[in-house]
């Protein structure tokens, strides 16, 4: 198989084949990972460049751990010293970080569709951070990665996603990355956190934690974002907690062993309980490490590389 | 800016053999015009047989009472860079328009007597006329009415706080009753702010796909709502500007069969396009109101056909290149519509049959200048000529580099369509398209 893309956008499109051979190569880099010199030369020569234009720390991190295990030349900025301030706008920004000759743009925006308005102002490779409340491509990556460590396939694997649905950009990804690799997927959380025409998904919707719960094999938990309080979504953290806060106690009324994802960072006691993030039922630190090789993965296929090879140190 | 030969003075001209469209009796015939001393003189078979004066042969080609777009956005005071009156007025000759209403939401903004005789002022002489739309509150600050006696007096020929909705319903109110004394409509954009919020596309299955923020047909319809209630309270004329959803002409039909004096209108982009449009993240796919599902693509064209929508204006809206080249959140809202919007009346609404010529016709003369009371939009001997001749059959390809608009922004570019201007006469000037 061959990967023919030159930008990862969003997982909406992307062919169970595509999403499958990602993370097989992401599986030769999780090897490398655990090297004593966890780096390879791979893309030595390579310039990326990684525009963070919200706040974010593991995304920007691990991005940039990856791009140093595969040799790349990189470098980040960040709204706050960018300029940005100064009232550039995103093409001009962008277009000048490009006559520097670079190969590849990370992006994060509060934009929904920045990314995609990126492929049209440069020629380099855009790979999409986050964006808005439209996609989160590489967290859906490993989520799915670290799931299918877990169940060695998807298929058939029900997967429900609890919270502020609407308004969250991993959800998306989830959904069109799961369903792409068989998994059920399910939604849960009020109705106000559930965005217009969800049916369109053919996913499953559930009010009831309790019903999520009884139909789940895995909930992967997203993050409330507490200034939606404000904006009349819910009216206390109290109270979300109180209905779709994820507790042991409502984890055992389900009856059987429930995985548990969150894409991070969590607001422990809200969406869910301190002792269940770090319980025998949570991925979320595999979810961590998992990401570096995802980001690794994609990285090397978008440059151009062959896929699931033997990556060797030693042509360093 | 090139519009081929100038529009010249002809006092005396005949059009031979047109098909000419009478919005009123909604006919169409097959006949010669003749215009004396820049009126319209007779209808019939004139012969060109010792003619002196200009004759111009209209075979297969269609004569009508000039085009009225009721809503448009001409920027001019305040950011000339996107259109002026001038530059404005020519997109509107391209379009095959004689007149054109500009919405008060300029810099500073259309609520005094000044702003409207400076528009006035600077039509003077253009073929086109302009008739200015004024704002119902000072500054369309949604605080307090403006003078409305005065702005009627220079020349404004309805209010309206377009862009923003009237603030209140008590505004509302008391903008209806008092307008009722210069007999002006009120002309609202239907929007709760509230629910619109940071809203930047319609709020459904294509909005939940890509993660924009949605404005969801409730926003208008509450609106529309209110409006109808309070037209229905104060009985006065109420005029609802670019309608899009399929409750809105749902709540018009009703209102219109209880009697209750409300009118509305429809921009080609709503009956054209949906929500899809913006799966490419394109920014000229961004208006407010936001292009809206297929069904109520389908309810316009329902409302079309049975007489429910009155109008179609275009919200003509130009904004720079630098404005629409960011991303989708970041453009503001509007397209231009001046030069397109009859080849997408005939092409779109005309050839596959949902209204007849003259109904589409209607649309842009007679109803606007009924609700506007503007003594134009009728084929009516010894009035002033105002005429659009146009052919209804002409292929031609929308080219975004060749209008005479200011501002590019449209999302029709390279569009096939059908219909387009060939030449007008208003103002005693009669001008052929290049």
């Amino acid at each position: 198989m061959e990967f023919n893309r030159k930008h990862l956008l969003e997982l909406k499109g992307l062919t169970r084949e595509e999403i499958t051979f990602i993370l097989d190569t992401a599986e030769s880099f999780k090897e490398v990972l655990k090297r004593p010199i966890p780096k390879v030369p791979t893309l030595r020569g390579k310039t990326i460049v990684n525009l963070f234009f919200e706040p974010s720390t593991r995304t920007r991190i691990s991005f940039e751990l990856a791009q140093k295990r595969l040799s790349a030349d990189s470098v980040s900025f960040t709204a706050a010293t960018s300029s940005v301030l100064k009232g550039e706008t995103l093409r001009d920004t962008a277009r000048n970080i490009e006559a520097m000759n670079i190969d590849m743009v990370v992006i994060r925006h509060g934009a929904s569709g920045a990314p995609h308005f990126l492929t049209q102002c440069v020629k380099a490779s855009i790979i999409n951070a986050g964006d808005g409340q439209h996609e989160h491509p590489t967290q859906g990556l490993l989520d799915i990665m670290t799931l299918r460590e877990k169940f060695k396939t998807l298929e058939k694997l029900k997967v429900a996603i609890i919270g502020d649905v609407a308004h969250s950009r991993v959800a998306r990804s989830n959904i069109y990355g799961l369903q792409a690799m068989g998994a059920e997927v399910a939604l849960c959380g009020p109705p106000t956190m559930m965005p217009l025409d969800a049916e369109q998904w053919q996913a499953e919707i559930f009010y009831n934690l309790d019903d999520a719960l009884a139909w789940a094999d895995v909930v992967n938990v997203l993050r409330i974002q507490l200034e939606r309080q404000q904006k009349g979504l819910f009216p206390s953290t109290r109270e979300y907690h109180k209905l779709y806060g994820i507790t042991r106690a409502r984890v055992e009324k389900a009856k059987k062993e429930i995985t548990i994802l969150h894409p991070g960072p969590i607001n422990r006691g809200v969406e869910i309980e301190s002792e269940m993030a770090d319980s025998e039922f949570s991925l979320i630190l595999d979810q961590v490490t998992n990401g570096v090789a995802v980001r690794m993965a994609v990285l090397y296929l978008l440059s151009g590389g062959r896929g699931a090879e033997r990556f060797d140190e030693s042509t360093n | 800016m090139s519009l081929g030969k100038p529009a010249q003075s002809v006092n005396r001209i005949l059009f031979k053999n047109a098909l000419v469209v009478d919005p009123e009796a909604l006919t169409q015939k097959q006949s010669d015009v003749l215009v004396e001393d820049g009126k319209l003189k007779e209808i019939g078979k004139i012969s060109a047989a010792h003619f002196s004066d200009p004759v111009i042969d209209c075979k297969g080609l269609v004569l009508c009472p000039g085009l009225i777009d009721m809503h448009v956005h001409l920027r001019e005071p305040g950011r000339e860079d996107e259109e002026t009156v001038e530059s404005g007025a020519a997109a509107a000759m391209m379009g095959g328009f004689t007149s054109i209403c500009p919405m008060p939401n300029t810099n500073p903004a259309a609520d005094n007597g000044e702003v409207i005789e400076f528009l006035k002022r600077r039509a003077n002489g253009l073929l086109v006329d302009v008739f200015p739309i004024a704002a119902v509150t000072k500054n369309r600050a949604g605080a307090e009415l403006t003078e409305m006696g005065e702005l009627v007096e220079a020349g404004a020929v309805a209010f309206s706080d377009d862009g923003d909705p009237i603030a209140t319903a008590e505004l509302l109110r008391r903008a209806m009753e008092y307008a009722r004394l210069f007999d002006v409509p009120i002309i609202d954009h239907c929007e709760d702010k509230a629910l619109s919020k940071n809203g930047c596309m319609h709020e459904g299955r294509i909005s939940t796909q890509l993660g924009i923020p949605g404005i969801p047909s409730l926003s208008e319809e509450v609106m529309v709502a209110r409006d109808i209630l309070t037209a229905e309270f104060t009985k006065s004329r109420l005029h609802i500007a670019h309608i899009s959803t399929a409750g809105s002409v749902g709540l018009v039909r009703q209102a219109k069969e209880k009697g209750i004096k409300v009118t509305c209108e429809v921009m080609p982009h709503h009956f054209t396009l949906n929500h899809e449009a913006v799966l490419s993240y394109d920014t000229n796919a961004k208006m407010n109101p936001p292009l809206r599902s297929a069904t109520d693509v389908e309810a316009m064209l329902a409302g079309l056909r049975d007489g429910t929508i009155d109008v179609i204006a275009t919200d003509h809206a130009p904004h720079s290149i630098e404005e629409k080249q960011v991303e989708f959140d970041a453009a503001p809202f509007g397209i231009v519509g001046l030069e397109t919007a009859l080849g997408l009346i005939i092409t779109h609404l005309v050839k596959p049959g949902i209204l007849t010529l003259p109904q589409a016709i209607a649309k842009m003369t007679l109803n606007p200048a009924t609700i506007l009371k503007l003594e134009r939009g009728r084929l009516k001997i010894v009035a002033p000529a105002s005429l659009t001749i146009f052919s209804a059959d002409e292929k031609w390809t929308v080219d975004k580099n060749k209008f005479k608009s200011k501002s590019k922004n449209t999302p029709f570019h390279n569009w096939e369509l059908k219909g387009r201007v060939v030449g007008l006469y208003n103002n005693g000037l009669w001008w052929q398209r290049p």
